[in-house]
């Protein structure tokens, strides 16, 4: 009870250095020196790849030099005696810098000494203003290889030729890596520092191979296949090629084989200790599986996106979590997540027993894990981990004592934290509170889609249920969805409604609807609204009436001032603000909304003003009931209405079809004057354009407006009180843009910017003439989506969709890599206390952040409005 | 009651707020009139309101950032469009020029330059023409029609008169310079107008098809590099787009106006006018790019990606070869990119790391030194 359990130490600091020969000894627990893994009896032979002492694998085994089992044992290193020394692959570019650098004689660098105290001096600097040192060590490199001949012994310096993979030629001799070593060995330490190297934990023979450290079995796991026959990794492979020509170089040297084939031999042994250590050297063939499958080794291992570093040391993978399809649910607060029952069975959140909540968990532990809030584990003073079955589940609800750990269920109110991939900005992980619903699909408000980028098509989240105490406080505070409805790219709110929100609360607030008490009610009847406001009017048999401004001012905070133009605003030359005459300009006072239309403006995503001065003047909690009330409010406003679109509502009355095709048909004729024009060369080439170009724009030009003119005769008899036009105009989905192509003309295809040509020689289609430049030859699509394209015009469509998808295929891949580095550039910064903005080592970004010290979620108090605003509060007085 | 602005001064002077506040309080002070006490009293306001917006500690501002500029990426064009519609310059724009202003190009793929003039020149249409043809490189092409008369082993260039005279040029300063340049016999010829005549210096086939190649590379008037110039009237005035960039040469031009000319190309503005342009370019730059696309993005984040990218006193890249490239953690540096050759790099000379940065403490499995993980609570 008493010992508090310890706090975990930190890893202070990580030295990295080369292996000493010694070292590697020192390390190795026993030396490899046969070939073969197992014998005849499937046992490890003692001294081979499969050492006992190198750890174990196998569950239910003991290691033999360690005695922990299978997943504690880290497993330990064995060591190969090289017969000659190899080169390491990694090291050749500064094997061959080093090489030029030093004398072939007496093995000291080539520098005065005055020039080495110099560069020394100067690596101290760089090192002391923490860059890296390697502009100066390339800058020794350069300078030592100048010398013709020795400073200390003035032995003349030959040139040193380097032959891919490892070969070094001086004069026509090839050295030998013992050679190499040789010279490196007798380098002074002094001039080791020079070159950048710290002699202590990296000499540079140490970068040329006498004894190869061979990684534990851990780290090389064999498989058992379902034959029952074993399946070596691909390290342990290739470490018996090394060990078997290490082998032949052994017995042929010792036989006195001629010089050519000990060297034939050396050079196959540097060759697998190559591809041990990297099977991707340019040069070098890559080694192979039985099956021609390139082996992958130590630098396969590490590099790359599924790679050790990126693949499983930045990213891990945890446990505590669940992934399902997600679906809407309006009636969920935004704050809530539904989450399935068969879910919330099998995650757990860890409770410490204490006299306070004892019977508590002992009553969960008694339900067992079968019934839903119940436990799965329970976790004994000593640290047994026991499951509650059906069988246990009585007896163990017994032994449940203060200090023990019950894993209960996942429940209602529980905090989690729900996320959506791509995990591009902060908003894609935030914190939510459960609520256990049936079904088999995360269930949230659609209102959240927009900061997850989540729609319903068939979307995966993933939950991840918190653990301890500190993060689930640390995720109610930060991360919880109502502290993030403001975005802190640009300040404004990033959750808001999306489509039928939108339609909905357009629908019910525009003009003067009048409601009755029993409709009234129905509409507020999720929202926790107390009495309705006096009625605006009363129908002839004297029933009281509501109209929606109404209705929408009971969700609306008290105290809210507010004024602005609608998303359905004119964008008349002069606002007339309030005496607006398209009910298009929004006045709230005192949380009353007294005139105006509730549309994208008002509360959509990313623009939302209504909900953004809420979140800022009140607070995220009233915020997020705000958002609650009104998602409820409308989608009873719509069901209240019905919105619903059919292919009937694109119809335009025969008079307006003729004039489309009128419009269509006098472009076409004017693209023909202007071609006409172009080959009789009567056309004047706009300034800095070919005629080519010039001609391509007047065609596009003409053919743009037509499309444009025709859309707006069909935008005028679709009419304001079309379904579709209501959500183009209020914002909540689709364009007017959309709409015109559905009921009067597609218009042009393009690629990359311009009108379709490619094809065959000098036309597009085989259908057109060579040469041909009019409208249809190019792409420009004269039907509608209702009347149906014809084939010519269906193949350039798709030509331009076509392109739409590549577009977006390439986008993602770019932008992904352009976050990635931003990411990495940007992680470390941090604000000081002092307000300042530094990196890891210190060093100062910014002396204070975006030069006035304010959170860009925050930033609107930077701005005059704010000071205004703090004036006529306390002078009473306008400012402006 | 209300004070002067004397007292109005002293007492704001000392206020610790940023400058744009502590003016338009001033103005509204001003314009309102208010007592001493209504003073105090808005003054307290505005620490509370200001301290209350301010950035907390331990903020991972540098993320946000990264975020705040990457995402918006996703909804990004990847097409090259005109320049502010009009079909004239060529500007790239949208996510490929993002990431350009990212990379520290030293040359922007399509270089421009937004030439404002000085007064007399800017209200009048023909004096900036006048510049314009100044400024714009004339090759020859521009000018002649250049045929080459294998017969006589000769080049001959008939000038266009009208072009001539347009940009002001004669035919002997044409010869003399294309004498100069080429280094063989150019002749004005006599009894044809307009014409010159080149000879090659030895009479050979090779000779005189190179020496009509080379005569195309010639700039015989402008600024090379400035491979269009264009005259545009925005708000009453006159100003000059060019495709091409030449900074450090345009600013020597008369009539131009030094102070509002500007070029996109940010290695240029680097070198002519210093680090602290150069943050200021990438800043508009980037700022421009995300504007133009119909993204807002907080320009604090810009600014910081900005000042990250110059605060060593060069412009470093974004990457490999810049900022993600020269963390004082190896382990940063190879979970990023060149994973295996940052590791050999390290071992060789023995390095350490500290692990403070982010990526590092990820790797090692223990809480990272941002936000919440850099406050630590000491029971006493």
């Amino acid at each position: 009870m008493n010992d508090i359990p310890s706090i975990p130490k930190r890893v202070g600091a990580i030295k990295f250095g080369l292996l000493s020969p010694r070292e590697v000894r020192k390390m190795s627990i026993t030396a490899i020196i046969t070939a073969d893994t197992y014998d005849d009896d499937g046992y490890p032979i003692d001294m081979g790849l499969m050492d006992l002492r190198l750890g174990v694998i196998d569950p239910g085994l003991k290691c033999k030099s360690c005695g922990s089992r299978a997943g504690e044992c880290p497993g330990h290193f064995g060591h190969i005696e090289l017969v000659a020394p190899v080169i390491h692959v990694g090291f050749n570019k500064t094997i061959r810098k080093t090489l030029r650098s030093i004398c072939r004689n007496c093995s000291r660098l080539l520098l005065e000494p005055e020039k080495k105290r110099e560069f020394l001096t100067q690596l101290e600097e760089s090192k002391d203003i923490g860059h890296l040192p390697d502009d100066v060590i390339n800058e020794v490199f350069k300078e030592a290889r100048k010398a013709k001949s020795c400073p200390y012994c003035s032995t003349e310096q030959l040139e040193i030729k380097f032959e891919k993979p490892s070969d070094y030629i001086e004069d026509g001799h090839k050295l030998t890596p013992t050679e190499i070593r040789d010279r490196f060995e007798n380098i002074p330490d002094e001039d080791v520092k020079v070159i950048g190297m710290d002699p202590a934990s990296a000499r540079p023979e140490w970068m040329i191979l006498t004894v190869l450290p061979v990684p534990p079995v851990t780290v090389r796991p064999s498989i058992t296949l379902e034959s029952g026959q074993r399946s070596e990794d691909d390290l342990t492979h290739k470490l018996v090629d090394i060990i078997r020509i290490n082998q032949r170089f052994q017995e042929n040297r010792d036989a006195g084989a001629p010089q050519l084939i000990i060297e034939d031999l050396w050079e196959l042994l540097q060759y697998h200790v190559t591809t041990f250590f990297d099977n991707e050297v340019s040069g070098v063939p890559p080694a192979r599986h039985r099956s021609g499958r390139p082996l992958k080794t130590l630098t396969q291992r590490l590099k790359g996106k599924e790679g050790r570093f990126r693949g499983s040391l930045s990213g891990k993978r945890v446990n505590f979590s669940a992934r399902t399809v997600v679906s809407p649910d309006p009636n969920l607060s935004i704050n809530e997540v539904g989450v399935p029952y068969a879910i919330a069975r099998q995650m757990t959140i860890p409770e410490i027993v204490t006299s306070r909540n004892k019977e508590l968990l002992r009553m969960y532990v008694q339900r067992g894990s079968e019934l839903h809030p119940g436990a799965n584990y329970v976790i004994r003073e000593d640290g047994r981990r026991i499951r509650v079955s059906e069988i246990n589940k009585e007896e163990l609800a017994e032994k449940v004592e203060v200090g023990w750990t019950v894993e209960r269920q996942l429940m209602e109110g529980d905090i989690i934290l729900f996320n959506r991939q791509p995990s591009l900005h902060k908003m894609s992980i935030m914190a939510h509170m459960v609520k256990v619903l049936p079904f088999k699909t995360f269930r949230l408000n659609p209102a959240v889609c927009p900061p997850y980028n989540a729609d319903f098509d068939g979307d995966e989240m993933n939950m991840h249920v918190l653990q301890t105490e500190e993060s689930r406080a640390e995720a109610s505070i930060l991360m919880l969805v109502q502290e993030n409805i403001l975005s802190p790219r640009f300040g404004g709110p990033i959750i808001g409604g999306i489509h039928d929100h939108i339609s909905g609360l357009f629908l019910l607030t525009r003009n003067e609807n009048r409601i009755t008490k029993n409709a009234a009610l129905e509409l507020l009847r999720k929202s926790d609204v107390k009495d309705l406001p006096e009625p605006s009017s009363y129908s002839e048999d004297g029933e009281p009436l509501w109209n929606g401004k109404q209705i929408f001012s009971q969700i609306l905070p008290k105290g809210l001032y507010l004024e602005f133009p609608a998303q359905v605003c004119f964008k008349c030359d002069t606002c007339k603000k309030k005496d607006c005459e398209h009910d298009a300009y929004v006045v709230i006072e005192d949380g009353k909304m007294l005139q105006g239309t509730i549309d994208e403006q008002a509360i959509g995503a990313f623009k939302g003003k209504i909900l953004d001065k809420v979140v800022k003047e009140y607070n995220p909690g009233a915020g997020a009931k705000f958002v609650d009330d009104f998602t409820r409010l409308a989608i009873r406003g719509v069901m209240k209405t019905g919105l619903s679109f059919g292919i009937a509502d694109e119809d335009i009355p025969r008079t307006a079809q003729m004039q489309i095709i009128n419009i269509l048909t006098e472009a076409e004729d004017k693209v023909k004057a202007l071609i006409d024009a172009y080959e009789a060369k009567e056309l004047e080439p706009l300034p800095g354009r070919t005629l080519d170009e010039t001609i391509e724009m007047k065609i596009m030009q003409e053919l743009g407006k037509a499309r444009d003119q025709t859309g707006s005769i069909a935008g005028m008899q679709l009419g304001l009180e079309n379904s579709a036009v209501i959500m183009a105009k209020s914002g909540a989905r689709g364009s007017m843009l959309n709409l015109t192509q559905m009921a009067a003309c597609v218009g042009q295809q393009a690629v990359r910017g311009e009108r379709i040509r490619r094809g065959y020689a000098g036309r597009t289609l085989p259908h057109f003439d060579e040469g041909d430049l009019g409208a249809d030859a190019r792409g420009f699509v004269k039907s509608s989506y209702k009347s149906g394209l014809n084939p010519t015009e269906y193949f350039f469509h798709a030509i331009g969709g076509r392109e739409g998808l590549v577009d977006t295929a390439v986008r993602t891949s770019q932008s992904g890599y352009l976050q990635r580095r931003l990411v990495n550039a940007l992680q470390d910064l941090e604000v000081q206390y002092d307000g300042s903005v530094r990196e890891t080592r210190g060093v100062v970004v910014q002396f204070k952040y975006g030069e006035d010290g304010i959170d860009t979620t925050k930033s609107d108090y930077s701005k005059p409005e704010a000071v205004h605003r703090i004036v006529r509060m306390v002078t009473g007085k306008e400012v402006n | 009651m209300t004070i002067s602005e004397a007292t109005v001064d002293s007492m704001i002077a000392q206020l610790d707020l940023p400058a744009n506040i502590v003016k338009t309080l001033k103005e509204d002070v001003m314009k309102v009139g208010v007592t001493k006490k209504e003073l105090e009293q808005i003054i307290e306001r505005l620490g509370q309101s200001y301290r209350y917006a301010c950035v907390e500690p331990c903020e991972a501002v540098g993320v946000v950032s990264a975020q705040s500029i990457g995402e918006p990426g996703t909804q990004m064009t990847m097409r090259t469009f005109h320049y502010a519609g009009v079909a004239e310059i060529n500007v790239t724009l949208g996510l490929p020029r993002l990431i350009e202003i990212v990379d520290a190009r030293k040359q922007p793929s399509t270089p421009m330059m937004t030439i404002a003039l000085e007064k007399e020149f800017s209200d009048d249409r023909d004096m900036a023409r006048k510049i314009a043809w100044d400024i714009e490189a004339s090759h020859i092409e521009n000018l002649a029609e250049i045929t080459t008369d294998l017969a006589n082993m000769q080049l001959i260039v008939d000038l266009h008169e009208k072009t001539l005279l347009q940009r002001s040029l004669n035919i002997d300063d044409i010869a003399d310079k294309l004498r100069d340049k080429l280094d063989v016999m150019v002749k004005v010829s006599e009894n044809i107008d307009n014409q010159i005549v080149i000879t090659p210096n030895s009479p050979s086939y090779r000779e005189l098809l190179q020496l009509a190649k080379n005569i195309h590379s010639i700039t015989l008037k402008g600024i090379e590099g400035i491979k269009r110039v264009v005259v545009r009237k925005e708000d009453a005035e006159y100003t000059l787009y060019t495709e091409g960039s030449q900074l450090r040469d345009i600013l020597q031009v008369d009539g131009v106006d030094v102070t509002r000319t500007s070029t996109n190309n940010i290695g240029e503005i680097h070198e002519v006018f210093g680090i602290e342009a150069a943050r200021n370019a990438i800043i508009t730059e980037a700022t421009d790019t995300l504007s133009e696309q119909g993204l807002t993005v907080d320009i604090r984040h810009i600014m910081l990606v900005s000042d990250i990218m110059c605060c060593d006193g060069e412009v470093k890249q974004i990457g490999r070869h810049g900022i993600s490239g020269e963390k004082a953690s190896v382990f940063a540096r190879a979970a990023f990119e060149v994973t295996v050759n940052h590791l050999l790099d390290a071992g060789m000379r023995g390095d350490y790391d500290e692990l403070n940065g982010v990526t590092e403490n990820i790797i090692v499995g223990q809480p990272i030194k941002l936000g919440t993980g850099d406050v630590h609570l000491i029971a006493r």
